[in-house]
């Protein structure tokens, strides 16, 4: 069938692929914005390639600081895929049905985003291929290369499998009016399907068996990045549990930017009518079980720590470090990061009156900004800690830290958008499968949209 | 097209071995790397350095010597001294340089090997394969290592031809530190700091005749002479084997554990 697609206004086959079509008046512009921001990210990466890493704020005292933040706050923003996509199938949540296109989307810009900054952090990416020529085993930015690597692999298969029968529909349905690229882009990656049976129930398989295989693999990533930390014996990082805390913490944030994330497409394409308030609730649970998890992480961190205060003297132990963090040099971070990482947004996700869609979306805007902020108190305190006789070490990221951070931080929406250009923004295949096979509120009535 | 499930285990079972044939063939080296480079004989010397802090007064003399053999900037002090106030309110100097520790925690980290061991048990580093992550200082107790953030300053001449035992001039990106002088010992030559310290504060040690002698020529029998002088070794407990003596006569504890 070649004519152009025709359905109601509510079917959510049109919504589906409405930005493919038509982006909307703001699509442009911001388009462009964000684009200006990437570009300016671009360009203090250059300086930096030219001059070398003094052109940040880093020093032989911090040797780390905002781009291994960056790194593992990223890639902790990918972890949403990860929970709602492959948690949500593997105990058959029909909800998950409209969300689970744009959460995986999310998942592939952020890993992607955030696997590019220990490349930018290194100071000779050029000899990146050393790790494959004189790669050790035993180091942990080793174990970091293959998990991460591993970890993109099984995300790209993950989003590409349920989009096989999403592309046939596109090739099938969206006629002249998609253009000549698209056209060829359906053809090829709808692989032939027909949506027969056979195909059906290879692709439902061989999808149990990435989201079971994506599991174990993303716990892996966070915690070979927790070891990156816990394998030294720094202050703070010199803790057997930060495998565990940082697989949470990036399960917390991760949701919380799935949140942002949805409202913010659902807004734009006016996808109300399919992911509702109770997406919001549903997803508004996770938030609130992942943040006091984290909650209880932190706490216990923090009292064992401060039980034993260890050398208090000369700089070894944790015992300086937590003084700092909590009431010293470090505490406006940290309790900033407390109250408006977790004592809000579990307040707004738990009380009746703030369990709403604004309500949800700030507790997650909240958690996301918080997170980057906790991520940086993990890498820049521990390093500023005397380790010998001398005094705190200082670190102010420049310009050229922040340029970058910031055009990583512009360029997810940006790659989403224009992802939303190509493919569905609602995964049409899941939708079918799952009303056809659970129950039928998973795909909902046309009954108003909501109020956002 | 169907593939059949024992086409698809044959595949995987291939993938899985291909994979195991490459991560054996990445990884040359076991966890702690050794490379022999330096000496003819090998193993003929196993470095190490005593400082005694009695003698010590902080003028920093054994700084300024390094950074003018190696051609450093101002900010790569190689070896630093610290001034640590005692628990009396009176002030001590310490000299700390590269520990060169039996189990470096910097070595065990190194993703690509550029910090290796070589046999006299020195710790160096290949500027050549450094990746410049800068996991070794993040794991180094001792804030002994130094990252070249510019391009560091160029020997006058025609001297270009760094190498791990003279790391001259070093490599932008990549990391320094110590080397005990390896290539003065070599030669049968003091370490610069040694030559320098004009307190007699530093001694080079070698572990296999059990000998440790200072520029002045003072000799004694290192382990008669660390016994005598309950000589420690700084943060032990952290279990990284160092390879630098401390004698301590003030009575401070530069936070030592248990001593007898």
């Amino acid at each position: 069938m070649d004519r152009p697609f025709e359905a109601e206004a509510h079917d959510f086959r049109a919504a589906a692929v409405a930005p493919i079509l038509q982006p909307g008046p703001m699509f442009w512009p911001l388009a462009l914005f964000l684009s200006l921001v990437v570009l300016a990210g671009a360009a203090a990466m250059f300086q930096q390639l030219v001059f070398g890493l003094g052109v940040t704020g880093l020093n032989n005292r911090v040797s780390w600081g905002f781009y291994i933040s960056d790194m593992v706050f990223f890639i902790g923003l990918s972890y949403g895929g990860a929970v709602t996509s492959a948690i949500l199938r593997l105990t058959n949540a029909p909800w998950r049905a409209p969300m689970v296109r744009i959460a995986e989307a999310t998942a592939l810009v952020t890993l992607l985003i955030g696997s590019l900054f220990p490349i930018i952090d290194l100071g000779r990416p050029d000899r990146m291929l050393n790790l494959l020529l004189h790669g050790q085993v035993g180091s942990p930015v080793l174990w970091d290369v293959v998990a991460v690597n591993t970890y993109m692999v099984a995300t790209v298969i993950f989003l590409f499998l349920p989009l096989i029968p999403d592309m046939a529909f596109c090739r099938d349905h969206l006629g002249p009016a998609a253009g000549r690229v698209r056209r060829l882009l359906y053809d090829r990656l709808s692989l032939g399907w027909r949506g027969s049976p056979g195909e059906k129930n290879i692709l439902e398989r061989n999808m149990t068996v990435v989201a079971v295989v994506i599991i174990p693999l993303a716990v892996s990533v966070h915690s070979v990045l927790a070891w990156l930390f816990g394998m030294t014996v720094r202050p703070g990082w010199n803790s057997t549990m930060y495998a565990p805390y940082f697989v949470v913490g990036a399960l917390f944030s991760g949701v919380a930017a799935v949140i942002v994330i949805l409202a913010a497409f659902r807004k734009a394409y006016r996808l109300e009518a399919f992911i509702t308030e109770q997406h919001f609730k549903y997803l508004a649970n996770m938030l609130l079980a992942l943040g006091m998890v984290y909650a209880y992480f932190l706490f216990a961190e923090v009292l064992t720590e401060g039980y034993k205060m260890e050398g208090m003297s000369l700089s070894e132990g944790s015992g300086p470090l937590l003084e700092e963090m909590l009431l010293g040099r470090y505490a406006l971070l940290f309790w900033g990061f407390v109250a408006g990482g977790l004592a809000i947004p579990i307040a707004l996700t738990s009380l009746p009156l703030t369990r709403h869609v604004p309500g949800i979306v700030t507790a997650a805007t909240l958690v996301v900004v918080a997170m980057w902020l906790k991520r940086f108190l993990i890498v820049v305190p521990s390093m500023a800690t005397p380790m010998m006789p001398v005094d705190w070490g200082a670190y102010w990221p420049s310009r050229v830290e922040i340029a970058i951070t910031l055009a990583a931080a512009a360029a997810v929406p940006l790659l989403l958008m224009f992802f939303f250009r190509f493919f569905p923004i609602i995964s049409i295949y899941e939708m079918e499968e799952i009303a056809e096979h659970e129950e039928p509120e998973a795909v909902p009535e046309p009954a108003g949209v909501a109020a956002w | 097209m169907a593939v059949s499930r024992r086409d698809l285990l044959k595949g995987l079972g291939g993938l899985a071995g291909l994979l195991f044939a490459g991560a054996v063939g990445v990884s040359r080296f076991p966890l702690t790397v050794t490379r022999g480079q330096t000496s003819r004989k090998k193993a003929d010397r196993q470095w190490g350095m005593v400082v005694d802090l009695r003698r010590c007064d902080g003028c920093k003399e054994c700084t300024g010597a390094c950074q003018v053999t190696h051609y450093l900037s101002n900010d790569q002090e190689w070896i630093k001294v610290y001034e640590v106030e005692t628990e009396n309110g009176g002030t001590v100097f310490m000299p700390r340089l590269c520990m060169h520790c039996e189990e470096a925690p910097c070595l065990k980290v190194c993703p690509t090997a550029a910090t290796f061991k070589n046999d006299q048990g020195l710790i160096l580093i290949d500027q050549d394969i450094c990746i410049g992550c800068r996991i070794c200082m993040a794991a180094c107790p001792y804030e002994a290592r130094y990252f070249n953030w510019w391009d560091p300053p160029k020997p006058p001449g025609v001297f270009d031809n760094p190498m791990p035992e003279f790391p001259v001039p070093q490599q932008r990106g990549t990391v320094g530190k110590c080397v005990l002088c390896v290539h003065y010992t070599n030669k049968g030559r003091l370490p610069a700091c040694v030559d320098a310290c004009r307190m007699d504060a530093i001694y080079i040690a070698d572990l296999t005749t059990g000998v440790m002698t200072n520029r002045s020529g003072e000799t004694y029998q290192l382990r008669q002479y660390l016994q005598e002088n309950d000589a420690f070794r700084y943060k032990e407990e952290l279990n990284t084997s160092p390879r630098v003596w401390y004698v301590t006569g003030h009575g401070q504890s530069l936070d030592r554990k248990s001593q007898g």
